[in-house]
This record gives structure tokens, C-alpha cells and sequence, in this order.
């Protein structure tokens, strides 16, 4: 394989995977929290990494990264226990199946002070779509930067980069509508699952961890949250059996 | 003055949200997940650990 082809084939790989990964959490956004805010989102998150791209140029390399991914790892992570905790109360009987939105619904009412366009927005949504493709966004970047200089080729690297983030920007479309069929609390479950093992792997990368098989340490981190998750829904499906007589036992967080 | 504050308490519900122990024991597994790669030892066990023992220890607590 000629050094051309090779590049190609290294940038447009480690592009997918950092574009898979955006777009699961995009869509994980969308379609729980709406899609205006996670499009406000993605455009957000495009044109501050546009700036910074056109800022920082080659200058790109010297980024820290890991403090990135340790800032947004530990955010996600948090946001997503929350998400997994209400999960699986609601799973188990603990907790209403359709508070979630009259909770929210309270928290924009006390933000009656806030102008219109703070209040038309998910925060959550945009939040987490900003974030997840910002930080993919810059390790695209930083793959482009570092495999095309490194080959004297920038212009390939771009293509395909470019080519990779089509061709998961497609999948994530054609996936999109399925998606969109599956009840409404199993979704949570799932982004709940999603953001905490998403946290969990770029929080430890950004504090120096090392995942043993890298990227791969996704999938069974996903795995290893569904199973705890499952295992408590189990749990306490059997306490709210025992206790569900009484009539008492809905939590309110 | 009560703008800001409803801003802070959403904040603070936004980041923190329902248990802030599930905040805490992040925050601490990625000190302890940072001081364990600094020495050079195997460290990205802690958050698995950690997730697993605070989620556990919340929901059962909620369950109750």
C-alpha cells in the first residue's frame, strides 16, 4: 500500500471512530431532549471549532486535549449517572415514567427572568451536543493536523477526514428514523447508558488512564454499565414488589 | 437578585442534578484515576469502580 494510500486509510479510520462517537451522542440528544436544541448545538459547537481551527491553524498539535476530555468526560459522566439513576428508579417502579418533563417544565418556569431565546432552548440537549462534537470535533482536527504533516500531505488527510465524517453523518441519518420509533423511557435508559460510559472513557483518558485495547474499551464500557444498571432495576424491582402493598414507595428524585 | 439566584439553583440542578454524591465520587475518581497515572500504575479501573459503587449506593438508597 503506497504512503498515500496508507494516510487515507489511517486518517479516514481514526475520523470515523471520533465521528461515531459524535453522532451517537447527537442523536442520543436529539431525539430524548429535541432536535432544535441538539442542531443549536451542532452548529454551535462547528463554528466555535471553525474559529479555533482558523485561530490555532497548525498550532492545533499543542492543544491540551486531555484537559479537555477531562473536563467534558467528568460533565458527561455526571449528566449521565443522572439520567441512569432516574432510569432505573423508573424501570424498577420507583419513580413516575413521566416526570422527567414536568421537572424540566419546573426549572424553565423559575427561569421566568431569562430572555426568550435561553428559554426556547433545551439546555441539556444543547449542552451535551455541543460538547460531544467540539471535543470530536478537535480530535478530527488534531488527527488531520498531526497524521498530514507527519506525511507532508495535509490536503489527503482533509479528504479524509471529510469522507469519514460523511459517511458517519449518513449512517447516523439512515439510523435516525428506527431510532425514533423506540418508547421514549427505554431511550433515556439507553442515553443514560451511552453518557455514562462515554464520561467514563474520556474522564479517565483526560486524567492520564490508559484504556487497555484504546478505543475498543467503549463497547465494554457500555456492556459493563448496562449490566450494573440492570442488575440494580432487578434489585430493587424485587424491593418495590415487596413493598408496593404499602403504597408508598415513588421517590421523588 | 431572585434572577440570579433561580440562574445559580438551575445551574446548580443542571450540572449536579438530583444526588450531589454521584457529583462528589466523580470528582474524586478522577483525582484518584489522575494521582494513580501519575505513579505510573494502572488507573482506568478506578472509573468503572467508582460508577458502579455510587450508582448502586444511590439508587438503592433512593429505593429505600
Amino acid at each position: 500500500m503506497s504512503h498515500d494510500a496508507l494516510l487515507f486509510a489511517s486518517v479516514f479510520l481514526a475520523c470515523a471512530v471520533e465521528g461515531v462517537e459524535a453522532v451517537t451522542i447527537v442523536l442520543a440528544a436529539g431525539i430524548t431532549r429535541g432536535w432544535r436544541s441538539a442542531w443549536a448545538g451542532v452548529a454551535a459547537a462547528l463554528a466555535a471549532l471553525a474559529a479555533f481551527v482558523a485561530l490555532m491553524g497548525p498550532a492545533l498539535t499543542a492543544l491540551p486535549l486531555s484537559a479537555l476530555r477531562l473536563v467534558v468526560g467528568g460533565l458527561l459522566l455526571v449528566f449521565g449517572l443522572q439520567w441512569l439513576r432516574k432510569a432505573i428508579l423508573r424501570a424498577s417502579g420507583f419513580k413516575a415514567l413521566h416526570d422527567e418533563d414536568a421537572i424540566y417544565a419546573e426549572e424553565v418556569a423559575e427561569l421566568g427572568g431569562l430572555p426568550v431565546a435561553a428559554q426556547g432552548l433545551d439546555a441539556f440537549g444543547f449542552t451535551v451536543s455541543f460538547k460531544g462534537v467540539l471535543l470530536e470535533g478537535l480530535e478530527v482536527a488534531f488527527i488531520v493536523v498531526t497524521f498530514g504533516s507527519n506525511q507532508q500531505n495535509v490536503p489527503l488527510a482533509v479528504v479524509a477526514a471529510l469522507a469519514a465524517v460523511a459517511a458517519v453523518v449518513t449512517a447516523g441519518v439512515i439510523a435516525h428514523r428506527p431510532l425514533s420509533r423506540v418508547p421514549e423511557n427505554t431511550l433515556k435508559y439507553a442515553v443514560g447508558v451511552m453518557l455514562t460510559s462515554f464520561g467514563m472513557f474520556w474522564g479517565a483518558e483526560g486524567a492520564g488512564a490508559s484504556w487497555p485495547g484504546g478505543d475498543g474499551a467503549i463497547p465494554v464500557l457500555v456492556a459493563f454499565t448496562l449490566l450494573v444498571s440492570l442488575a440494580l432495576v432487578a434489585t430493587l424491582r424485587r424491593r418495590h414488589s415487596r413493598i408496593g402493598a404499602v403504597g408508598g414507595s415513588e421517590v421523588r428524585a | 437578585m431572585s434572577r440570579v439566584r433561580a440562574f445559580m439553583a438551575f445551574l446548580y440542578d443542571f450540572i449536579v442534578g438530583d444526588d450531589p454524591v454521584i457529583a462528589g465520587v466523580v470528582v474524586i475518581a478522577l483525582g484518584v484515576t489522575a494521582l494513580l497515572a501519575a505513579g505510573g500504575a494502572a488507573a482506568w479501573w478506578v472509573m468503572p469502580a467508582a460508577v458502579a459503587g455510587a450508582l448502586s449506593w444511590s439508587v438503592l438508597r433512593a429505593g429505600r
